[in-house]
């Protein structure tokens, strides 16, 4: 059973639907592994043994009854930051340290009505704002590739897991590039749909206007099956996109004879160190290889990307965060009157982090400011959006590095900004809204370090153009096989 | 305080130096059936935190969706007081903390409402119209209710701790607001009612103060008469009935006369209104005022307002009350409180016009309406659009009175019989057999068996005593048991005892 725990999604959902294994097997055999890996890793921050075998036996009925479910008896894992009924879900903070979710959240119950099995909630930075992990109150999770690397952030749990054969699939979300930053970092694909295609409903809003749920897999036919199974619309939010959903699992393209990739001017790799440059000039080599006519394009207004992301998040941020006041769930400390209790409970239960984003955002809002921070950014944003259509014009997929570096050590990027810039990338595809993803590509020593690191490609499309974008990657990692030529760490899940 | 201090009485001549220059603000919850982001119901009352879901309890990771039928109505208020209705539009956060708003936030809209502009038309009791403009009516959503225990008289003050009930937290709300055109305490009045009366009869909200599915804020100040500015103005806030409004008002605006009167300024300021002590109270100042940090939620696409929906609610709107109003008084004389009695009850109004369409005599049908029928729908606890007796009977049985067929006293019994039974009027008549005997010779009958046997009356008569024949007519009416003609009673009594 334990080939099967580094098996893809398709084929397990291909056994356990043969009846070849059963999920009751799956399940059985994951809950101690994963129960004595993560002791070195740290990916999760709650395992959910009962609800996994529970939800086997039900996978296993359905089956029994003549059902095929696409990810029959698939082990899953889920960032904390998404409501499962019963489950404690935490967002990676002490202010819902011990909050129980006492409903599921769209995208992971179709997860699970689909036949994922669920292994745990994942660690991550505090509500998602981080892009290492050390943001999380509640634990550290390591990269499975260097136990003294960060796993990424903010899903950097989800991004473990996966990447350290803890789970088959789990879901991240992703605001400024916290499914592609960490994907790069733990060797695995990573994707971001168009935003509105996977429902909100459920997931802690961090940046409601950005924020998007996505997969991540060893494989990207693995991130397709996922992305079939929880995207389409939802009634349940009213930003979901009520469009038709094509499906991207079945017959991905090999090839990319036809297609124009875009590379672009103002992310040129040379400033980024001889080793990262001569890693993804290999790439577009590639992709060229592989039939693709590689152009130029430009984003003039992409340099503006980090700026526009720091007013709109925080703002948005500052807002969706204002309900943790200690009044219904939650933590709260008990004081005098109730604006002490406020105060006292959100200094006690939110992170350094998070406090910083509040602030940010509500200055940004405040009378006298809006129009000069909130609004210019809105402006900023369009600007942003319209480079990328313009690019579009001349191009089908836009490729570029999906992080500034492969994963660095612990408490290396104390200044914030640091920190802020490893999205300089992925930030602007997000403001944009468009469906993007990380795929391996290769692995280069850091500075100071003795191991090979997984790199991370990004590839951006078109609004709605999923199929594209996976089929791009399908055909870039069937010829490349970047991720199968690293293993991670002893000490690590084998 | 010596009496030098004092400040002068509040004398009338001092008064009427002065106008009042009033605004209303007024928040009126909207009648659907879930509330205004999520499914659960829009109900009064009910135990404490039932009505509520992830998402009213504004659970992490809840996301609103917008209800459309509230939209509808909002559209459907707006086009009753000729307001603008823009093609666009978008909700808002307004940031604030509170216990009982669930996400500290409350989702409104700032710059883009549903409505803009308008003018609101009223009557005030002596008949004369006014008009308030308006200057928006804005959709948001209610928060819930705290409740202070521990310090015996339900206050803050000295309260050990609170209890929330968020079964009201996110019921649709409008929020109308009007310019400053309101100049008394009468008129504010007079807008609320107009308001009230409107929304009811659209439908879009019961408008029950005491449920608090109204309530409303006054903008006062006062200025010497002929000042080109507005004088400095106070919100007065907690006025939880019609009557309170008028004397928050009133106390208000003798306050600041005072006050000025005697050199003090006038500081902008909320002031609440205390029932039992008949005075404002100062609650916070200007400059303590919120900055509510606007922006557009995120969590809801813009609106697009069709033309097309907006044509087809405007194609249902009914008549309104104003205009309700100038048909009454105008095409049938009625008088103002008669008037307003039949507007008041929206089911009544439209009775009364469905009788008056057959009957064609608007005083006759009323007399009935607010007469006969009102008694027996209050005696009997029913509503008299809901009872036995329809529009269309009422208007036979008045079309038989006019016709003669059977008089006040007959239709007074037949009227009993239809809130008994139902029925057509003209049936009962004929099967019961009660219409008016206008036959001479049969009226001749009864008046020669009354004479024969009421020879003493006959005398009296003759000696020049007018009383006797009123006892004769009575007597006649008797035994045709109601039915005689009584004009013709008299008539052939006269001749025969000539």
């Amino acid at each position: 059973m334990t080939g099967a725990l580094r098996s893809s999604a398709r084929d397990i959902a291909r056994a356990v639907n043969a009846r070849d294994v059963s999920a009751a097997e799956m399940a059985e055999a994951m809950i101690p592994h994963v129960a004595q890996a993560d002791s070195a890793l740290g990916a999760y921050l709650t395992l959910t043994p009962e609800l996994m075998r529970e939800h086997a036996a039900h996978v296993d009925a359905r089956i029994a009854a003549g059902e095929k479910l696409p990810l029959a008896g698939v082990p899953v894992a889920i960032k904390d930051n998404m409501c499962l009924r019963t489950t404690r879900t935490t967002c990676g903070s002490k202010i819902l340290e011990k909050w129980i979710a006492p409903y599921t959240g769209t995208a992971v119950a179709r997860l699970l009505a689909a036949g994922g099995l669920p292994i745990g909630k994942t660690n991550m930075d505090e509500f998602a704002m981080g892009s290492s992990c050390e943001n999380s109150a509640l634990g550290v999770t390591r990269n499975p590739y260097d136990l003294d690397r960060v796993p990424g952030g903010s899903s950097g749990g989800s991004a473990a897991a996966v990447g350290g054969f803890e789970a088959t699939i789990s879901l991240g979300s992703d605001t400024g590039g916290s499914i592609r930053e960490p994907a790069a970092f733990c060797n695995v694909v990573g994707f971001k749909p168009t935003y509105g295609r996977v429902s909100r409903y459920g997931l802690i809003a961090f940046a409601s206007s950005l924020d998007q749920i996505g997969p991540f897999a060893r494989t990207v036919e693995d991130a397709a099956l996922a992305y079939d199974a929880i995207g389409g619309h939802d009634p349940m939010d009213a930003t979901s996109l009520d469009r038709p959903l094509e499906s991207t699992a079945d017959g991905l393209r090999t090839d990319l004879r036809g297609l124009r990739i875009g590379i672009v001017k103002e992310f040129a790799t040379d400033g980024l160190g001889a080793q990262i440059d001569a890693c993804y000039k290999a790439a577009y080599a590639d992709l060229e290889k592989l039939g693709a006519e590689l152009v130029e394009v430009e984003l003039p207004t992409a340099k503006y990307g980090l700026a526009t992301y720091y007013l709109i998040a925080p703002a948005e941020c500052s807002s969706n965060l204002a309900r943790f006041d200690g009044v219904r769930y939650g933590l709260r400390v008990d004081a005098a009157d109730v604006g002490e209790m406020y105060e006292q409970t959100r200094a006690q239960g939110f992170g350094p982090e998070v406090k910083r984003r509040i602030l940010i955002g509500t200055y940004a809002l405040s009378s006298g400011y809006y129009d000069a921070y909130y609004v210019k950014a809105q402006k900023a944003r369009t600007a942003i959006a319209d480079d990328f259509n313009r690019a579009f014009a001349k191009c089908d997929v836009i490729a570029s590095p999906a992080a500034s570096s492969p994963a660095f050590g612990f408490n290396a990027k104390s200044d914030p900004v640091a920190m802020y810039l490893m999205d300089y990338y992925t930030i602007p595809v997000s403001l944009a809204g468009l469906p993007s993803l990380s795929v391996p590509c290769g692995a280069v020593v850091p500075e100071g370090g003795t191991r090979p690191m997984p790199m991370g490609l990004q590839l951006a499309s078109p609004l709605f153009t999923e199929r594209l974008l996976l089929g791009t990657a399908h055909a870039y990692e069937q010829a490349t096989q970047h991720a199968v030529k690293l293993s991670p760490v002893a000490g690590a899940a084998k | 305080m010596s009496i030098a201090d004092a400040p002068a009485p509040l004398t009338p001549e001092i008064r009427a130096k002065y106008e009042t220059v009033i605004g209303i603000e007024c928040h009126v919850e909207l009648k659907t059936a879930s509330k205004m982001f999520c499914g659960c119901p829009n109900v009064f009352g009910g135990e404490p935190n039932t009505h509520v879901c992830p998402v009213c309890l504004a659970l992490p990771g809840s996301l609103p969706v917008p209800n459309k039928k509230a939209i509808e109505h909002m559209i459907r208020a707006g086009l009753a007081f000729n307001c603008a209705i823009p093609s666009f539009s978008k909700f808002d956060r307004k940031n604030y903390f509170y216990p009982d708003m669930p996400k500290d936030y409350q989702i409104s809209q700032y710059d883009m409402p549903l409505t803009q502009g308008g003018v609101v038309r009223y009557w005030l009791d002596d008949g004369t119209i006014r008009e308030c403009r308006l200057t928006r009516i804005h959709l948001e959503e209610d928060t819930g209710k705290s409740t202070h225990a521990g310090s015996g008289d339900g206050r803050i003050a000295g309260s050990t701790y609170s209890l929330v009930d968020f079964n009201r937290a996110g019921v649709p709300l409008m929020e109308c607001v009007s310019d400053p055109d309101i100049r008394s305490a009468d008129e504010a009045v007079g807008f609320l009612d107009a308001l009230k009366r409107t929304f009811v009869q659209l439908g879009v909200s019961d408008v029950k103060m005491e449920e608090g599915s109204l309530r409303c804020d006054a903008n006062v100040s006062v200025r010497l008469h002929g000042a080109p500015e507005y004088g400095t103005k106070t919100e007065i806030k907690n006025m939880n009935s019609f009557r309170s409004v008028h004397r928050a008002i009133e106390s208000e605006i003798e306050r600041q006369i005072v006050a000025i009167e005697s050199g003090a300024r006038i500081v902008q300021e909320t002031r609440g209104w205390d029932e039992a002590a008949g005075t404002t109270h100062s609650m916070r100042s200007k400059e303590q005022a919120h900055d509510y940090r606007y922006f557009p939620d995120p969590d809801l696409v813009p609106m697009e307002i069709a033309p097309a929906m907006v044509d087809a609610i405007r194609a249902t709107l009914p008549e309104l009350p104003i205009a309700r109003y100038e048909r009454y008084v105008n095409a049938h004389q009625f008088a103002v409180a008669q008037a307003t009695q039949l507007i008041e009850n929206v089911s009544l109004a439209d009775y009364f016009d469905r009788a008056v369409a057959i009957a064609k005599n608007p005083a006759g049908v009323l007399n009935y309406l607010l007469g006969d029928l009102s008694r027996l729908a209050n005696e009997n606890g029913v509503n008299v659009a809901d009872s036995k007796v329809t529009p269309e009977a009422l208007a036979e049985l008045l079309t038989l009175i006019d016709a003669k067929t059977i008089n006040s006293r007959i239709a007074k019994d037949v009227l009993d019989r239809l809130w008994k039974d139902g029925g057509s009027p003209k049936a009962v008549v004929e099967k019961e057999g009660l219409a008016q005997v206008s036959d001479p010779s049969a009226v001749a009958g009864f008046v020669d068996e009354v004479l024969a046997a009421n020879e003493k009356s006959v005398a009296d008569f003759k000696a020049g005593k007018e009383n006797a024949l009123k006892f004769l007519v009575g007597q006649v009416m008797k035994v045709s048991r109601g039915k005689a003609n009584p004009g013709l009673v008299e008539s052939v009594l006269r001749e025969r005892m000539q």
